[in-house]
């Protein structure tokens, strides 16, 4: 009896470290999501009724696979897997462990509210995993503009007047002369903006930020006013044409993941392919070592003769470039013409999706690719007409982000210098 | 190098001209590089109506000089009715004040937290979140103009300072950075609003359009001159002008707000709660939002809310904000020019059919050689001694 | 002529005259110590010698041939290299990354030879007996290492002169000691070395010639043999010095601080405190050595509330003041002259007055109320720039104007110029000229003549030792001896490596 009491008094006078305290903060989250997921997801359905996942799309070499599963069952299953993770994480016992078993608990909220969605009806999910694979890719394109610069210290905020601009010129460039010229002008266009933001921030050494966000008007101002004046009066320069898509020779005939990985326009291809690229120059590379140490200690990169604002200079055209990419992804292959604000906060989910993806390459398309699935849900649902407001699933990607940014799901470390102009002694 | 290995560095000697007119060559420079700033922008500005001019350009290898007087004519009406639309009448410059009333409040949102230290992005969405809670005052009761007025202002500011407090809080409590959160509170203010407009609480009944019930007659702000839209809200924009002044130069909550803005590891190391600080300081700007907000339903036609009723009001103000050097006077200012450029904007586009979207590319050719003097500089071959102050955010700007 | 040689070296800032006709040589196989006050100008030779700075006159030749750098680059291709104060290795890197940044091995495609990079770290590190892990990460590393790591980045790129500016202030005197052995390791393998220092105890054991600058000149050149420290100490600073500080006996009183089991953590959560106990009394100064970054900076953070503490008691009077705020520990007449003067002392944007009220805004009569009463502050002001011996041309300059010195009086007056009974002081002379540590030490002495209870921590236990009538030494957050005054420098440094103490308390 003594003894217990001693023990809770020495534990009581023990102040939890900020660890321990968000562990026991996510566990509280998980639990109450599992009482939500059983409640809602659970009893919100008739006994028995089904949901039926479509697994292949028309014109598939393998027709008509599909999943049918009880969906009262299945929310009931996740939440009393959510609980248990939620209470292993109350436990504190295996800090390192809090945010796999977060991101578990998410997935399967996820999967039970699809179920939901869907239930007693019948939902295309490869569709909708497609959608998300290609919703992704301005997004993932974006954080890799981002980080791609960041790694070098310099802030890119302009990623949406970027991939603004160069959509805008993606587009005339490509009505005027082809689509592969469309292509290039994009290139360009993003080299230039991202050239612009460098010699402001380098040069001039305006704070980032202010850059960013005076870019992003020039961008938002021009290409509306030219919009106006110039494609209004000749609606030939409004339409580029597009990508088609180019199958992939038996990948793209797997199930599931054909549809989703290997049937797509050239774009998306080039996406994943900067992706890769990205990862090894960055982390195998002289040009990645260099640029890191740029990002993280510039002093120490220009006392080993390494000239830090030429460095700072060609990876934030770099990220210019990528941007453009994803300008021309947005103008040249699904929509095929430009509108007036057409990127409507496409940057800046890619900013969000390079901090929630730690500034790594695979971060960002891990990132991209959860962007891509809120907002592929948000279209499919209307289809299945949920009592959810669409509104609700527009936020969802902000909320996240404001999440991810807080903390929640474990601190990310930007680069040391990031946002910090060098001025030699 | 550390500041310990150099003697402190003399202060330049003031010029014969600064003697003869009595005018530091900060001052002197607060006003000629905005000046010069103004003038580039619109010299680039015409540039750019020159090379648009597609009827125009495509005459230019055949008769030259038939392209140039047109191009000229062109940039001319366009300028003139720049001008025409915001200095030229009583009505144009009544537009002008209405046109600058929101920018001037906002603009003081956004520097509020330049002093301080922190880059409110978000302003835009407090001036929504604001504008709902002045808009619902503004139809669910009815009391007599004089109660009704302020109770949907004080709503405005408080809803406005919560919305702003969260990411105060979010930073406060775990470090997330305010430009981030802010503008994702941004997105989500649109689409809460959107939602909102459309649920019975604040819906036309009988529309299916994102589109509220029209403010009583008793919130819907007083004009000032009879036939002009220019209303109260000016006034108010001038008075928040003041006591901004006076709060940030003249109380110990000022003090603070610029300690913390200018070295927050000091303030905390001078006992000043620098967490307590981030959510006032964002709960102030939020405040100051919401009354922009505010303006933007009950101080203009139909007197309801619509989808995105902010515009983008929130984003120039920071430009506006950067213009007028954070400070308020300076912000009044900048907050007038913007106001002019966007009525003469609305001037052009009808007689001269020049898009307003002009009006956002020399808002943002300004505001960089705004931040960039060295760019003007360059431009004008002006030669100075002293250094340039190059940071914005970080260290604000003096005062 | 073989060696390096500086000649006629002058460096002109606006305003400023940092090298005034310097000249300095070395040759291979010697050991030359740099030797000046804070501010005299070596940094900049230094930085003229590396490249990141040119000289507005002078020459810079490598065995009789004139060069010109640009930049870094050159200087490294010329064959010098320098190991900076503030080391310039990058945290998240590993030592052989470190290592090569700049001169990196690839293969095809641009691709990074880790294996050469580890081979070249393997090699130097055995042939100086340097023992250093190629994969280590360097922010892991004990700060010895990390300067053993920047020896080998400079030694990689096969420099002939070696400059080290300040190598010794971090390391403990023990580390001292082998790298002392790696300097000479260096000096047999016939490299010309420069050894930048403001300790002359070192210079005196090291050197084979000592080169003084004073005000951006080079005023003396001797041989050790022929001076001793308080010879060096007057060139250094151009008059005699006392290095004594002069105060009666300690006549402790009652306790005013008393910290109890403290357990704090640091940024990155580890137990940087662990478990501390002591008291400090009234009319006593007790000063904490070790090396920096045993756990100091966070201790005195939690005693005035700037950092939480995760376990034990803080009390002040009596009082436990443990959860206080800062502003509340301020409130129970306690004052904090912080580590960091730019950093957490002052606000270098503002003006000097503002810096002065930056205590006391909030409290009458400089507030009334919500109001604040600029005259009231304007007359303190001006009351301590005069008590306090601020330099300063009014009290309404910016506080960045101010040299170090005048800054950390302004940060002393404001602090002690009320009713204080605690005084914590974190390296209260960092950086100062001989005159203003002069002064502060007077201050901090006469507060404790005063009845005033002092806790002093400083990285120099020169500092320590002169100003303490207690020692405390702190190792890896724990307090691992006690002192009392008679203790010599060997004993306290043996303490500060953790391996002997005297009673522990």
């Amino acid at each position: 009896m003594t003894a217990t009491t001693t023990i809770s008094a020495i534990r009581l006078k023990t102040r939890a470290t900020p660890e321990q305290r968000r562990a026991t903060f996510i566990g509280i989250v998980m639990v109450l999501i599992a009482g939500f997921v059983a409640r809602v997801f659970g009893f919100g359905v008739a006994t028995g009724e089904k949901a039926t996942f479509n697994l292949s799309l028309p014109g598939e070499r393998v027709q008509d696979l599909s999943w049918e599963v009880d969906a009262r069952l299945l929310a009931l299953i996740a939440a009393a897997i959510i609980a248990f993770l939620g209470g292993f994480v109350l436990r504190r016992t295996h800090l390192r462990w809090t945010n796999l078993a977060l991101a578990i608990g998410l997935g399967l909220f996820a999967l039970a509210f699809l179920t939901w969605a869907a239930a007693g009806k019948s939902f295309s999910l490869v569709g909708m995993l497609r959608s998300t694979v290609i919703l992704s890719v301005p997004v993932t394109l974006g954080a890799l503009a981002g980080l791609t610069s960041e790694r070098v210290a310099v802030i890119n905020i302009a990623i949406e007047g970027q991939l603004l601009t160069a959509a805008f010129v993606g587009c005339i460039v490509g009505s005027a002369w082809g689509i592969w010229a469309g292509l290039f002008g994009a290139l360009v266009a993003g080299a230039l903006l991202g050239a612009v933001l460098a010699v402001l921030a380098i040069k001039f050494r305006i704070d980032q930020i202010i850059a960013g966000v005076v870019i992003n008007m020039f961008a938002l101002g021009l290409t509306s006013f030219l919009a106006r004046r110039v494609l209004a009066a000749s609606p030939d320069l409004n339409s580029p044409g597009r990508f088609s898509s180019l199958k992939i020779p038996v990948l793209g005939d797997i199930p599931v993941l054909g549809p989703m990985f290997f049937d797509h326009n050239i774009l998306v291809y080039a996406a994943f392919l900067v992706v890769l690229a990205l990862h090894f120059g960055l982390f195998y590379t002289r040009w990645g070592l260099r640029s890191r140490a740029v990002g993280e200690h510039p002093k120490a990169a220009d006392t080993v003769g390494i000239n830090v604002n030429r460095t700072r200079y060609r990876n934030t055209i770099y990220g210019g470039i990528i941007a453009g990419l994803g300008g021309a992804f947005l103008t040249l292959t699904q929509v095929s013409r430009f509108e007036e604000n057409l990127t409507a906060g496409i940057g800046f989910i890619g900013l969000a999706a390079m901090i929630f993806g730690r500034w790594m390459p695979f971060g960002a398309l891990g990132a991209g690719l959860v962007f891509g699935f809120a907002r592929a849900i948000q279209q499919k649902l209307g289809i299945l007409g949920t009592p959810i407001p669409s509104e609700f699933l527009s936020m969802a990607p902000y909320i996240v982000t404001i999440i991810v940014v807080a903390g929640v799901v474990g601190r990310s470390r930007p680069p040391a210098a990031d946002g910090k102009p060098y001025i030699p002694e | 190098m550390s500041v310990d290995d150099l003697p402190p560095q003399p202060q330049p000697e003031p010029t014969l001209y600064d003697r003869i007119t009595g005018v530091g060559t900060s001052v002197r420079r607060a006003l000629l590089i905005p000046a010069l700033a103004v003038l580039s922008a619109l010299i680039i500005g015409a540039f750019i109506i020159a090379v648009t001019d597609i009827d125009t350009l495509k005459i230019w290898g055949s008769d030259p000089g038939e392209a140039f007087r047109r191009t000229m004519t062109g940039i001319g009406r366009a300028y003139k009715a720049l001008f025409v639309g915001s200095l030229g009448s009583t009505k144009a410059i009544t537009e002008t004040l209405f046109s600058a009333t929101p920018s001037i409040l906002a603009g003081l949102a956004v520097a509020i937290g330049f002093q301080a230290g922190l880059f409110n992005i978000g302003v835009n969405g407090q001036m929504l979140i604001g504008g709902m809670a002045g808009l619902w005052v503004g139809f669910s009761i009815s009391v007599p103009a004089f109660i009704h007025i302020p109770l949907a202002i004080v709503a405005a500011m408080v809803a406005g300072a919560i919305w702003a407090g969260i990411a105060g809080l979010l930073k406060a409590r775990t470090g997330a950075h305010e430009v981030i959160t802010t503008m994702m509170l941004n997105f989500v203010a649109i689409f809460l609003v959107d939602y909102l407009l459309k649920t019975s609480i604040f819906q036309q009944p009988g529309r299916n359009d994102p589109i509220s019930k029209p403010a009583e007659v008793t919130a819907q702000f007083p004009t000032l001159l009879e036939g002009y839209r220019l209303h109260i809200g000016f006034l108010i924009a001038l008075v928040a002008v003041a006591l901004v002044w006076w709060l940030m130069y003249r109380t110990t909550i000022g003090f603070e707000f610029r300690a913390v803005g200018f070295n927050p590891t000091g303030a905390r190391y001078a006992g000043m709660s620098v967490s307590w600080l981030y959510v006032s300081v964002l709960a102030v700007s939020g405040a100051l939002a919401g009354i922009a907000g505010v303006n933007q339903v009950l101080g203009l036609e139909p007197y309801r809310g619509l989808s995105n009723f902010a515009g983008s009001v929130g984003f120039d103000a920071i430009a506006l904000a950067l213009l007028g050097r954070s400070q308020p006077l300076g912000v009044l200012f900048a907050g007038l020019l913007f106001g002019a450029l966007r009525a003469g904007g609305r001037e052009m586009q009808g007689a001269a059919g020049i898009p307003i979207d002009l009006v956002l590319v020399l808002q943002a050719l300004i505001i960089v050689m705004i931040a960039a003097p060295a760019l003007v500089r360059a431009i004008y071959r002006i030669r100075t001694s002293d250094q340039e102050p190059t940071t914005v955010i970080s260290t604000g700007w003096g005062g | 002529m073989t060696g390096l040689q500086l000649t006629g070296i002058t460096k002109r800032f606006p305003g400023v005259l940092a090298n005034d006709e310097v000249d300095l040589s070395v040759s291979a196989g010697e050991i030359v110590a740099l030797l000046g006050e804070n501010g005299a100008g070596k940094t900049t030779l230094m930085n003229i010698l590396y490249g990141l700075y040119s000289p507005t006159s002078g020459q810079v030749l490598i065995d009789g041939e004139e060069r010109h750098f640009t930049g870094p680059g050159d200087a490294i291709a010329a064959g010098i290299g320098m190991v900076h104060q503030h080391f310039m290795l990058v945290p998240v890197f590993t030592v052989a990354e470190n290592v090569i940044l700049g001169a990196e091995p690839t293969k095809s495609l641009g691709r990074l030879d880790h294996r050469k990079a580890r081979q070249t770290v393997t090699d130097i590190s055995a042939r100086y007996r340097l023992d250093v892990d190629p994969d280590a990460i360097v922010e892991n590393l004990p700060v010895g290492i990390q300067q053993r790591v920047e020896i080998i980045k400079v030694l990689a790129r096969e420099a002939r002169f070696l400059v080290l500016d300040e190598p010794t202030s971090v390391l403990t005197p023990a580390e001292v000691e082998s790298f002392i052995e790696i300097v000479k390791g260096l000096k047999a393998d016939g490299k010309g070395v420069v050894f930048i220092s403001h300790k002359l105890g070192e210079a005196l054991e090291i050197a084979d010639r000592i080169v003084i600058m004073r005000r951006g000149k080079t005023v003396a050149e001797v041989k050790p043999s022929e001076v001793d420290e308080e010879r060096l100490a007057e060139l250094m600073v151009g008059r005699p010095v006392d290095l004594e500080v002069h105060k009666e006996p300690a006549q402790p009183g009652d306790v005013v601080l008393s910290v109890e089991d403290l357990v704090v953590l640091d940024h990155r959560n580890r137990r940087a405190v662990d478990g501390v106990t002591f008291q400090v009394r009234a009319g006593e100064i007790v000063g904490v050595a070790g090396v920096q970054g045993n756990g100091q900076t966070e201790l005195v953070e939690s005693i005035t509330g700037l950092r939480p503490s995760l376990d034990g008691t803080v009390g002040i009077l009596g009082a436990d003041v443990t959860t206080l705020s800062p502003r509340q520990i301020h409130s129970r007449n306690v004052a904090h002259v912080p580590e960091n003067r730019q950093e957490s002392g002052l606000v270098l944007p503002f003006t000097v007055t503002e810096n002065i009220i930056l205590n006391s805004y909030y409290e009458p009569p400089i507030s009334k109320g919500i109001q604040m009463d600029w005259g009231e502050a304007q007359k303190r002001a001006g009351r301590l720039v005069k008590e306090y011996d601020v330099r300063t041309p009014s009290p309404d300059v910016l506080v960045s104007t101010l040299s170090g010195g005048n800054q950390q009086k302004v940060i002393v007056a404001r602090e002690v110029d009320r009713d204080v009974k605690l005084l914590v002081a974190s390296q209260p002379t960092r950086g100062l000229d001989v005159g203003s540590i002069e002064y502060i030490h007077a201050r901090i002495v006469e507060e404790r003549d005063q009845g005033v209870a002092v806790l002093i921590v400083s990285s120099e236990l020169e500092e320590v030792m002169a100003l303490s009538d207690r020692i405390l030494v702190m190792f890896e957050g724990k307090i691992v001896g006690e002192f009392d005054e008679s203790a010599t420098a060997t004993e306290i440094g043996l303490a500060m490596l953790g391996e002997a103490g005297g009673d522990p308390a």
